[in-house]
């Protein structure tokens, strides 16, 4: 699995994608930085686009990995090499190679305006942990369209529903639901519905830190509990890493059974 | 020449006071062993030097105008009984003690030091611990309350009572007093001219400061942190808040400032930071806002009703959850040349006022408000498309809430 790791890392390293990706975000953080001069601002600003873009980018990501290195995959097929390991490698290089371009395009800049002087340190580590979960997710979302629709354009097409409901559907669902049924109690309902999707998990997460102080205006004690305490942290982490293992156990399974 | 004879007999006075004025110290070993017996030996102007031990009274009155002065913090441990000194003469001193254990009362507010109905009082350097009630001033006007730590442990807000309470009183003056675990750090009912400057309130269980029908205040300089609210301010006019420092109130019912039914007061220069909601207003009238910082609030302002003629200029909002919060489509106050964090508009002619208006109130604060659960879809993408539709073609925030010149940078 390792070497196939290997193999599809460098693979994309030597790819023209990963570096357009990389400076993206090298020109993202510098001209966020540039225009603010205010870490803190910024931090808000790249919560926004990390919550949008990187699943976007994974999602695009992994399904054209997966159609482009088709016939790479059925020639390892041929070879007396586990079905898992070269599925797994090849998840796992993308998703690493995708997660390596996020932290280096935005660490550096933040570097070089002085993060660690400043006291936003704990804020953009989190970002950049829930961005690399992010990634890993859908990513693992992407593959498993992939490997079930041999249509490449269905497979283009699901995977972009998929980032779209997730990102803005979902939300207004939610959002529809809560006004409709407003009479009864509902902060066990709203908390579970944000666990139910990464973007809205990894979301929460990044508000704990950021709007602590609005999050707290709500009479509930559902909501003080998970809010209030470190319970919100620990269950939104917990959530987002069975988010990660999930789709991968799925492709994993997928992968097994598959006809090629 | 009539001045200044006037003020050669007022000096000649002093020292007549100072030189027949003596000095009764009060100790385990000497010939006065307690407060009490002191008070009731001493003269008019008489200064008790109280030295350091531990002194267990309680209702210790003091009814001529006397000075009583600690030595290196004497403690009087009132054993939970009751009331532990009361004045009741104008021109009393009280410096340097150590007081301890009031007693708790549903039925009377005992007080640590309590004032009643005296004139040009002085209480400073006192240090109050487990206490009910603080310092009470009643009807008492003309005196100062300065640099006392009052150190409380209340849990419910039944049975606690207030740091600094005062009552029907007029021209006093606290300042830099240290108040934290009490009900209301500082509490005034119909009490006008009141200067309360420099004072630190904090972890309190109701409000830091509090203000309940009392006009011509003004409180500058303050630090309120951590309390259930961190200003109250009630039923009263023409109140001066300024340079003050609201940090961190936390919770469903937590403001940095709370206004209720104020009129015609001037907010200058304070700093509200990380609050649930920085300054609730309700039925207030006629009050400017200038070169305030709203920084990382909840709500930065949340306007209940019947608010009409204030002014906001000159202020920052600086990332905050909500800059402006309304409930009804009305709207008739002024927002005129802030700095919004928030702003995303341009400024072609580069005047330092931004070409396009901003408009605080988003949507999604209309639908928080109607359906607080909504609070956990903050900062999504749907929201933001809503909130930007709703910016383009106002249908349910008022027309005319608007900044028509924020400024493209903070204002210092």
């Amino acid at each position: 699995m390792l070497k196939i790791l290997k193999y599809s890392f460098y693979d994309l390293m030597r790819s023209r994608w990963s570096y357009v990706y990389f400076l993206f975000y090298l020109a993202l953080g510098f001209v966020l930085l540039f225009l603010n001069n205010d870490v803190s601002k910024a931090v808000i600003t790249l919560m926004n686009v990390i919550i949008v873009l990187v699943p976007l980018i994974g999602t695009i990501f992994g399904v054209m990995y997966y159609y482009d290195s088709k016939e790479f995959t059925e020639l390892l097929l041929a070879q007396p090499i586990k079905r898992s390991s070269i599925f797994l490698g090849q998840y796992l290089g993308v998703a690493c190679s995708l997660t390596l371009s996020l932290v280096l395009g935005l660490g550096i800049p933040f570097l070089l305006y002085g993060l660690f002087r400043s006291d936003v340190i704990f804020d953009f580590s989190l970002l950049l942990v829930t961005g690399t979960f992010l990634t890993l997710i859908f990513t693992a979302i992407a593959f498993n369209i992939a490997i079930s629709n041999e249509n490449k354009i269905k497979g283009f097409g699901y995977a972009v529903l998929a980032w779209l409901f997730l990102a803005v559907v979902y939300d207004g669902l939610f959002l529809m639901s809560l006004i409709v049924f407003e009479e009864y109690p509902l902060d066990s309902f709203s908390l579970t519905a944000t666990m139910l999707n990464p973007i809205d998990l990894s979301r929460t997460l990044i508000l704990l830190k950021l709007d602590i102080s609005a999050l707290l205006g709500y009479t509930g004690a559902v909501f003080k509990e998970f809010f209030g305490t470190n319970s919100g942290l620990i269950i939104s982490i917990v959530m987002l890493f069975l988010w990660t293992v999930l789709p991968t156990w799925r492709l994993v399974y997928k992968s097994k059974r598959k006809d090629f | 020449m009539k001045q200044l004879s006037g003020l050669l007999v007022f000096l000649m006075l002093i020292s007549w006071y100072t030189l027949s004025a003596k000095t009764i110290s009060v100790c385990a070993s000497c010939s006065v062993k307690s407060i009490k017996s002191g008070i009731e030996i001493a003269d008019a102007f008489d200064t008790l030097l109280i030295k350091k031990g531990i002194y267990k009274e309680f209702n210790i009155l003091i009814d001529k105008p006397l000075t009583l002065l600690g030595d290196k913090f004497p403690v009087i441990d009132g054993e939970d009984q009751g009331e532990i000194i009361r004045i009741a003469s104008d021109n009393v001193t009280i410096d340097g003690l150590f007081i301890i254990n009031v007693g708790t009362s549903y039925t009377s507010d005992y007080a640590a030091i309590r004032v009643v109905k005296s004139e040009n009082f002085l209480i400073q350097n006192v240090v109050l611990e487990k206490l009910f009630f603080g310092i009470y001033l009643e009807k008492s006007n003309n005196g100062r309350v300065y640099h006392n730590k009052i150190i409380g442990d209340a849990v419910d807000e039944y049975n606690s009572g207030n740091g600094i309470q005062l009552w029907y009183s007029k021209n006093v003056e606290v300042d830099r007093n240290i108040v934290q675990g009490v009900r209301d750090g500082i509490y005034l009912e119909f009490s006008d001219n009141i200067t309360i400057n420099n004072n630190i309130s904090s972890n309190n269980l109701r409000y830091g400061l509090h203000f309940m029908f009392s006009n011509d205040d003004i409180y500058t300089n303050n630090t309120f942190e951590n309390n259930g609210a961190g200003v109250a301010v009630m039923f009263s006019k023409r109140i001066k808040m300024v340079g003050n420092t609201f940090k961190k109130n936390w919770g469903a019912a937590a403001f940095g400032m709370l206004l209720k039914e104020i009129n015609d007061a001037e907010i200058y220069g304070n700093t509200f930071e990380e609050n649930t909601i920085g300054i609730n207003i309700e039925g207030s009238n006629r009050i400017q806002y200038k070169n305030n910082n709203f920084i990382k609030n909840g709500w930065a302002i949340k306007v209940l009703g019947a608010c009409y003629t204030n002014t906001f200029s000159k202020n920052n909002f600086l990332y905050n959850s909500f800059d402006i919060s309304y409930n009804s489509k009305l709207n008739d106050n002024v927002f005129d040349q802030n700095y919004w964090s928030n702003y995303t508009g341009y400024d072609l002619d580069k005047n330092g006022i931004g070409d396009v208006p901003y408009r605080p109130v988003k949507l999604f604060s209309y639908i928080v408000n109607r359906t607080p659960e909504t609070i956990v879809l903050l900062r999504s993408l749907f929201m933001d498309i809503i909130d930007f539709s709703e910016k383009v073609s106002p249908v349910f925030t008022p027309d005319n809430l608007m900044d028509a010149n924020p400024l493209m940078k903070r204002t210092i």
